[in-house]
């Protein structure tokens, strides 16, 4: 069943991903990079991080890529123009891709200790009280200074995108 | 064999990345461009998740959860700059913005 | 194996049972619309209009399903099933009652109990503005785009006064889980006053649940809120190019969605399936109120003031009384009492969401996003930092 999951789960991703690089239409992008987030999610959560599953479908997919989704709308700027890609890309960049994901590959299996097996409900430490614990008591000085960096985004995207006083 | 060994998801989480760069280089939409950077930060998230689960501590999903608030902040400020760059110069093709001045 | 089962046959019981509700609230809000305007709504089909939902329904299936020109048509077909898709998830969650017995089988009166219950209904509406939004832009028609972008600003403005007068609640329930925080809710303090957290020490959240209601209002699409769909101004908004079954969607979906808000609103405030007064009271309100409503339709009845309603109404009554008598079962009151109290609170605010449709003119869009952003969201901040500096105060964390 786990197996099952991870493959449908993780085919959605890389279909999703694939997608996205090769759409020629940016609000077609958009939706595949939602895909690929819904089905993190579903592999979070069979990670046993249940709050950080609910997160991402709020956060990313509820909230940063309404916001692009809206930007795309908003400017309706159509497809993208061909051509103008150096030749360089043009040939190596998919066997270089292939070698950066055969060396990534041949890392995690070989250099790094042995790893689990996951198993759907073995680790239950991402709870919401627990994320909220260590939140509050460990990281509590990461989690201010990044609200300050939030507010300071705010104010920038605020400035940024404000109408010239004319 | 019955269960998914990390690795998978470590594996996943690369090949992710890799559409990322992909996407980051060869697309010209300076949108799709930044969504690459965020299906980047997506694999990198994941990657986290896996290895908080690999050593049973929930550190490692603190770590995304920080990425997804600062990924949020970048979001915003940058959305902000593309509608700014696209109000001045009427296009979103990453290589006709090469001035640096109008 | 009897988990299976038996969630199978939960998982039909609460569709059947929704769909059918989702029909008849149209029902419901046509005629109590017309009722506000002096007029008297659907009579036609069936008595009273009751066949309209199917009359209506039947109607869309024949209709001719358009493709507009130039659609994006893998988006445009998308759109619609995605809409519908979302809001019928989040009733996955929902308790409509405590744990129970039938046939020797316990279960809950809930298709799930997830621990991030609230969080997942969350993620479920945060992410159903793309049907909308997605809709607006596949219809390339310049109207539904509006309708599109309008809905996608509005319900990203809206969802953070939402969010923050959720959070309140949740600090004095210190849960996440449905099932959990109606239970967290039970009981009467001084004897009478519920311990609902509308009500509930040491902050009662009657402004968290205000702020609820308007921003719900706005996620949901409905006047005064409906922007992305205002008719003298974008002929429909998003759903103007789409006709037959894929606009049925999108109807569908807008009544889903206002049934789910309430279902949360009564859950998160109301005390979900708690009764009003203690215990042996309470079980005799459902009674009276159905032994009431007979009397009403017979009184009618014997004064037909239109022709065949010395038929219709004793038929109502006749029904009504049969309910009554039904919370005398001894099995199936202990059931039925709790879905009694659950579903007349939502129904209760469905009401109010048809009633403020039926009075309250349209804002502007300014007025919408200033609302929210100079208005909502800074008294939804104090609501929850009050709160919270309360229930850290009185448990002495």
């Amino acid at each position: 069943m786990d197996t099952i999951l991870f493959f449908i789960f993780a085919i959605i991703a890389v279909v999703c991903g694939l997608n996205l690089v090769l759409q020629k239409h940016p609000i077609s992008s958009a939706l595949s990079l939602i895909g690929v987030m819904g089905s993190l999610a579903v592999l979070y959560l069979m990670l046993g991080a249940e709050f950080l599953a609910a997160a991402q479908v709020i956060v990313y997919a509820g909230a940063i890529m309404v916001l692009f989704v809206f930007v795309i709308m908003l400017l309706n700027a159509g497809s993208e123009k061909p051509g103008g890609k150096s030749w360089f890309a043009q040939i190596a960049g998919i066997p270089l891709l292939l070698a950066f994901i055969a060396v990534m590959g041949f890392v995690i299996e070989t250099f790094l200790p042995a790893l689990r097996s996951v198993r759907f409900g073995s680790f239950a430490g991402g709870t919401a009280r627990e994320i909220g614990r260590v939140l509050f008591t460990e990281y509590l000085l990461p989690f201010e200074v990044t609200s300050v960096l939030i507010l300071i985004a705010i104010l920038g995207a605020v400035v940024l995108a404000r109408k010239e006083i004319d | 064999m019955h269960h998914v060994p990390l690795s998978w998801y470590l594996i996943l989480s690369a090949i992710l990345f890799a559409l990322g760069i992909a996407g980051f280089i060869y697309r010209k939409n300076i949108i799709t461009v930044f969504m690459s950077i965020e299906l980047m930060l997506n694999a990198v998230n994941l990657s986290f998740v896996a290895f908080a689960y690999q050593l049973r501590q929930v550190d490692g999903q603190i770590y995304a959860f920080f990425v997804m608030v600062v990924a949020a902040a970048e979001a915003a400020v940058g959305l902000a700059i593309i509608l700014t760059v696209f109000k001045n110069r009427k296009t979103l093709q990453i290589d006709e913005i090469d001035s640096m001045k109008l | 194996m009897t988990f299976i089962v038996v969630s199978l046959i939960k998982i039909a019981i609460v569709m059947a049972f929704f769909m059918t509700v989702l029909a008849y609230l149209q029902w419901i809000e046509r005629k109590v619309l017309s009722h506000i305007q002096l007029r008297v709504g659907p009579r036609r089909v069936g008595p009273h209009g009751l066949l309209q939902p199917l009359a209506d329904t039947l109607k869309l299936f024949l209709k001719e399903d358009l493709m507009p020109a130039h659609v994006n048509r893998f988006l445009y077909r998308l759109a619609p099933a995605v809409a519908v898709f979302l809001c019928l998830l989040s009733v996955a969650v929902f308790p409509f009652g405590p744990e129970i017995e039938i046939f020797g089988v316990r279960t809950q009166m809930q298709i799930t109990d997830l621990n991030i219950g609230i969080l997942f209904v969350l993620a479920v509406t945060s992410v159903g503005v793309y049907g909308i939004a997605i809709g607006g832009w596949a219809s390339n028609n310049k109207y539904s785009l509006m309708g599109g972008l309008r809905s996608a600003a509005q319900m990203i403005s809206y969802e953070l006064p939402m969010g923050l007068a959720i959070i309140a609640p949740l600090l004095m329930l210190n849960s996440l889980s449905f099932r959990e925080m109606v239970n967290n809710q039970a009981g009467y303090s001084l004897g009478f006053i519920p311990r609902w957290t509308v009500f509930q020490y040491p902050f009662p959240q009657v402004f968290g649940f205000i702020i609820y209601l308007i921003a719900a209002f706005a996620e949901t699409n409905r006047i005064p809120f409906d922007l992305p769909e205002a008719e003298n101004e974008l002929v429909a908004g998003y759903h103007t190019e789409y006709s037959s079954m894929k606009f049925a969607g999108y109807f569908m979906a807008e009544y889903a969605n206002m049934t789910t808000v309430c279902c949360i609103a009564a859950l998160l405030f109301l005390g979900g399936w708690h009764p009003l007064f203690p215990a042996p009271y309470s079980n005799l309100v459902p009674v009276v109120v159905f032994v009431v409503v007979a009397a009403l339709a017979f009184f009618h009845g014997l004064q037909p003031a239109r022709k065949w309603d010395n038929i219709t109404f004793p038929i109502v009554g006749v029904i009504a009384l049969i309910l009554a008598g039904l919370f005398f079962v001894p099995v199936l009151n202990t059931i039925l009492i709790p879905i009694f109290w659950f579903l007349s609170k939502v129904g209760l605010l469905l009401f109010v969401f048809i009633w403020v449709r039926g009075t309250l003119p349209r804002f502007r869009y300014d007025q919408l996003m200033r609302f929210a952003w100079t208005f909502l969201f800074p008294v939804a901040l104090i609501n929850l930092l009050v709160t919270g500096l309360l229930v850290a105060v009185t448990t002495g964390h």
